[in-house]
This record gives structure tokens, sequence and C-alpha cells, in this order.
């Protein structure tokens, strides 16, 4: 049996690198010298049985257990008590707190946009994950956050803690809008919208050169803590922050206190989007994500629960979308590309979509790789696509599986 | 004589030039369990999905008793706000052909989703966790639990609806429509694929729906023994048009009907 099976790997192989000789032959093997065919064979031979070795090895994968691994996502009672995973938390979000103690200011810097693609993956998750409509375009929706910030200020004098409320409320506006017209779509028409529609912003950022300034982009301030600026000399008249506390100026001061509010804003979003899973709005964006004709009898109001997931995903986005304004200083169209849109995508689909600690930990993963990885920043991309390749064979279902909540027996 | 729970009248639906339903009435009293039959293509779902609101009827009337007056279910789709929810709402419940369960959620979400009116919505007591939030939960579990124990699922309430045998997804179906708290319930041929012994069991459940649930039901089904056993008045359909409505005796003598299942000897 075995050895049967042996034998036809190999001639599988065999077939597969006569295959590639054939087909690779004539064009590496005979070269033009003047009028002459010249032979040479040792390149198409290398080739035939490097494709022949690859097709033994091939032969060796099971294949068929990868694409039929099947998933279990039921509830399970979970061993550990509510306080010890609430201490968990506590102890995650306090060693997260003290990083910027003892980081250097690189290392800062890429947690901070790290953060924002946590937040930005958990909005997301919120439209794809859970609501089950596949967005493309979600970056426009941080655009509005991050425009929304630097044109408030240009025209109203927006602060940073303004800007908070106001992007978020923004972006949801927006989301609304997107919302509306997609509402009889699924799938594939619903990416293509939601596509033009993350393009459609960018261009107007781009092109509204009066009012955005185009492609020069917008200055937008640092946040301020209760009025103290992180400036070595604040302006008109007003007081450092350091003077107020007595320290020395560190332009680190800044970045740590963009890190610690943004770490603020995202294990809210967490505990949100935690609850949102057990309330009703969750449970009904899921059942439409399963199945919109059902939702209906049921008497869910199919066009409410997708307005709501658009605009509660939109709304968190536009929050990463002011802190990357305020972060950077400066916001210009280039940043949101559709790029922006297909890496936040890849961030859901990787950690598994509706999974939160999926997504967090592929936010990070997507975000900090890069930065390890700067000797081989050319095939960041390829690297990239050859991960999405292989969690799609092993794991279609992401890397960390959404568990359904428990629900222990009741009165008897 | 009572006013029935629901009215139909002249109920008429086109499919491109065919006419679907022509002139359909029939009336389904209250506490009743009325059965609708009648060949393939007769238009016995059709009828279901004006019902339900998934059609909306060119034609004619769908009257939901509703205190002394009736309230018009195909004009409850119409408008901005109108839909099937609302005909849900008016207290129809359905279940489907090919069964529709929200395969990747646990049993029990799948009856709390059925009761989302019932909950408490408001997100900031839901983030929050607020008593009046926790309480609205608690009830709907318990209710949840009330209606498995009902249809025999107790054991699952944590399985994935998806991973229940085929039988037990169907009774999970009845039970989801069942915590919309109805006062009519549609059931779209729910002993297709069922095993005698399974459909025994559905015939009993049925019977408890009416009798201990207080819920009028209207089923379509092509099993016969089923049908003449449960119903009191069977509606029999045929090409779009009513050609029998008595109850299961006559129906079994009626030369019509026998003309339409079996063909009449003058046709042939």
């Amino acid at each position: 049996m075995a050895k049967t099976r042996l034998i036809q790997r190999i001639l599988a192989a065999l077939g597969a690198g006569i295959i590639a000789f054939i087909l690779v032959g004539p064009i590496m093997g005979l070269k033009i010298e003047g009028y002459d065919f010249v032979a040479n064979w040792t390149s198409p031979l290398t080739l035939a049985a490097f494709v022949c070795i690859a097709r033994l090895v091939l032969g060796y994968v099971p294949l068929d257990r990868i694409r039929h691994s099947h998933s279990d996502t039921a509830p399970r009672q979970t061993k550990r008590s509510p306080v010890q995973v609430a201490a968990l938390g506590v102890l995650l979000v306090v060693l997260a707190a003290s990083l910027p103690f003892f980081a250097s200011k690189y290392w800062i810097s890429v947690s901070i946009i790290a953060l924002i693609y946590v937040l930005l993956g958990l909005g997301l998750n919120i439209v794809v994950g859970l609501a089950g409509l596949l967005d493309l375009g979600f970056v426009g929706f941080y655009a509005v956050g991050a425009y929304g910030y630097a044109l408030g200020f240009k025209y109203f004098g927006l602060g940073f803690w303004g800007a908070l409320p106001t992007g978020a409320l923004m972006a949801g506006l927006f989301g609304a809008i997107l919302g509306f017209p997609v509402l009889r779509m699924h799938g594939d028409y619903l990416a293509i919208v939601t596509l033009g529609f993350g393009e459609i912003i960018r261009l107007i950022l781009n092109n509204w050169l009066d009012v955005t300034g185009g492609p020069n982009g917008l200055d937008a301030p640092p946040p301020t803590f209760f009025g103290w600026e992180f400036k070595r000399a604040a302006t008109q008249g007003g007081v450092p922050f350091h003077e107020v506390f007595n320290l020395d100026y560190s332009p680190q001061v800044l970045d740590s206190f963009v890190y610690l509010v943004l770490l603020a804003a995202v294990v809210i979003t967490i505990y949100a989007v935690m609850r949102l899973r057990r309330m009703p709005v969750g449970r009904a964006w899921e059942a439409l994500r399963e199945d919109e004709i059902a939702c209906r009898s049921l008497g869910l109001n199919h066009v409410t629960i997708k307005l709501s997931a658009f605009m509660m995903g939109a709304s968190i986005g536009g929050v990463a979308g002011v802190f990357f304004a305020a972060y950077q200083g400066f916001v210009s169209p280039v940043s949101f590309s559709f790029f922006e849109s297909a890496l936040v995508l890849a961030i859901v689909v990787l950690g598994g979509m509706g999974s939160l600690t999926g997504v967090v930990l592929s936010a990070l993963f997507l975000t900090m790789m890069p930065e390890f990885l700067r000797e081989f920043a050319d095939y960041r991309i390829l690297v990239f696509g050859f991960a999405m390749v292989l969690i799609m064979l092993w794991k279609p279902r992401g890397l960390v599986q959404m568990r359904r909540p428990y629900f222990g027996l009741r009165g008897n | 004589m009572v006013q029935p729970l629901l009215q139909v009248e002249n109920l008429l639906v086109r499919f491109g030039g065919i006419l679907a339903l022509n002139h359909v009435s029939f009336a389904v009293a209250e506490g009743s369990i009325t059965a609708l039959i009648g060949p393939n293509g007769a238009g016995k779902t059709t009828v279901f999905n004006c019902l339900t609101g998934f059609y909306r009827a060119h034609e004619g009337r769908i009257l939901l008793r509703e205190g002394e007056g009736a309230r018009d279910l195909v004009r409850e789709l119409g408008g901005f706000w109108g839909g099937t929810h609302r005909v849900a709402r008016a207290g129809i419940a359905r279940t489907f052909q090919n069964i529709r369960l929200f395969a990747d959620m646990s049993v029990l979400e799948n009856l709390l989703v059925a009761q989302h009116r019932q909950l408490n919505r408001n997100l900031i007591s839901g983030f929050l966790q607020l008593a009046s939030f926790r309480k609205a939960e608690a009830e709907a579990i318990d209710f949840a639990h009330f209606w498995l124990k009902t249809v025999g699922l107790e054991g699952s309430a944590n399985q994935l609806a998806g991973a229940l045998s085929y039988g037990n997804q169907r009774r999970l179906e009845i039970a989801r429509s069942m915590c919309t708290r109805p006062r009519l319930i549609c059931l779209d041929e729910p002993a297709a694929g069922l095993n005698p012994k399974e459909t025994d069991q559905l015939a009993e459940l049925i019977r408890a729906l009416r009798s201990e649930h207080k819920v009028t039901v209207l089923v379509i089904e092509h099993d016969m023994s089923l049908v003449m056993g449960i119903s009191e008045h069977i509606i029999v359909l045929n090409y779009g048009q009513v050609i029998a409505a008595a109850d299961p005796q006559a129906i079994q003598h009626d030369p019509k009907v026998l003309a339409a299942y079996l063909g009449s000897e003058d046709q042939a």
C-alpha cells in the first residue's frame, strides 16, 4: 500500500518534471548565436529537476486535511473565572501602559502606529467580521476622522479632545451615507461600491485644493493636556506641560502621551466590542451575516441593523483617524490609499473574522513585523501575500477563531 | 360567527406574465390548525410569502385581526419604514422550507435573536450592564430555555445551530419563530425530510403549539397523513386558485381535489 503510493508519487513527480522540461526546454535550452542554434541543456534540466522535487514534496503535504480542517466554534464553558480574565486583562493593560517609561522614542512611535491599526482592525471587524458586509473602502472613514481634525482645527479651531467625539460622529455620519445606497447589495457588489467610496473620499481630499490643500496636505496640531502644550515653549503666553510639572523638556513626552491616550481608546473599544457581542445589537449583526431573510422573518429591521454596523465601524475608524492626524501632525491624501484598506482587511481576515484577540494580535503582528524585517523591506508585500495564502489554506477562518458566548443553565 | 384571525381577500400575484395567485381568498380561524395543500406549483409558498411579507401582493388584502379592527398586512410593506419585519412584528412568524437557521451561532443565541424586540437594546445600558439590561437578558434566556425544553432540545443550548441533526434543526426553527411571541405561526413543509417517528413527534408539537401555547397554526405540507391527522380546516390550491376549503373528511372526498391530485378521467 505504502509502496504503491510511493511509486505513484515518484511517477507524478517524474511526469511533472518531463512536462516542465518540454515546456521550458526549447525556450531556455536553445539559444540563437548568429545563424545557429546552440543547445544548452543544463538550465532547463535544473529547472525540471526542481519541479520534479517540488512535486514530490507536494505529495507529502496533507492538502486534504488542510482544506477540510473542520472548525469548531461551539461555546465552551470557560475554565477561567471572570475575575481571572479581568486580572489578566488588567495585567496586560498595565504592561502596555508602562511601555513609554522604558522604551525608546522609536519603539513608542511604532507602537502608536500599531495601536492605530488595532483600532482600525476593531472597527472593520464590526463591519466585516460581525455583520458580514465586505467593506474595501474602510480607509475612507479613517480619512474622514483625520481630515475632520485637521480641517476642524484650520477653520473652527477645534482641539484634539473636541475632535475625538466630532471625528467619531462625522465618520459615523459618512458610514450612514455609504450605508444607504448599499443596503440592497451583498458580497462582491458591496465590495466594489465601498472600494469606490474610499477612492472618492481620497480623490476629493486630493483635488479640492481650496479647502483641503490638496496633495500639500494640512497641519494638525499635537494634542494638549488640560490646555498645557507639549512644546519647549508654549505659544502665546501659555505654559508648557514640562514647566507645570517641573520636568526637563523632552520631545518624547508628547509621544508617550499620545500612546497612553490611544491605549485607553483601544481598551475602551475592546471592552465595547466584547460587550456588543453579548448585546442584542451585536447578535443582530451576526444574525444578519448568517441569514438576512431569516432575520427579517423574525421582525428585525435589516436596514437599521446594517446602518448601525456601518456607523459603529466607521466611528471607530474615525477615532483612529483623529489619533493618526494628531500623532503625525500632518495629513495628506497619500496616507489614505487603497493599500491601507487592504491592510486593515488583511488584519481582520488574518486574525480571524469576528475574533477580538485575533484581530488585536494580527494588527500588532502586521504593523510590527515590517519594523523587525527592515532589511527585507523590498519583499514586505511578497511576504505579506505569502502569509495570506498560507492562512487561507491552513486556517480559512483566521488564526484565532471566534468562540461563541457560553450561556449557563438557569432555573434548574 | 367569530371574526377570523386572518382574512385573505382577493390576493393576486403576478410573476411577469404568469398569474401565480388568482384572486385567492380564505380565512384562518383563531386557535385553529389550518393546512394549505395543493400540487407542486399551485402557489402555496407564494401565499406564504405574501402572508409573511416577503412578496407584496399586486391586489387584495391580508387582514390580521387586532382587537376590534384589523390591520392590512399588504400596507405594512410600503413606505419608508415598511418591510417584512413589520409583518413579523404584527404577530406572524414563519419557518422555511429549506431551513434558515443562524448556523454559526449557538442554539441559544438563535432564540435570543428572535427575542430582539423584547430585549433592552439601549447601547449605554448594555455597555454598563445596568440592572434593566441584565433583567431583560435573563428573562430572554429563561424564555429561550423554556422553548428548548418544549421542543426537546434542552441539552443542546450551547451547540452550534448548524451542528444539529436535520430533525432537530427543524424543531429549533419552530422554537425560534415561537420566541417572537407570534399569534399566527406559518410552517412551510415542516415534515420535509423527517422520518416517520420524527413526523409523529412533529404532529404532537404542532398540536401542543395550538392547545398549550395558544397560537394559531397555518401549515403547508405534502405529507397527507400528517395534514389529515392534525388539521381542522384544509385549503386546497391549484393553479393559483382556491379549489376547496373544508374539513379533512370533506376534502378527502371532494371530486375537484381528487382531480387536481390524481387527474380525472374526462381530462385524460
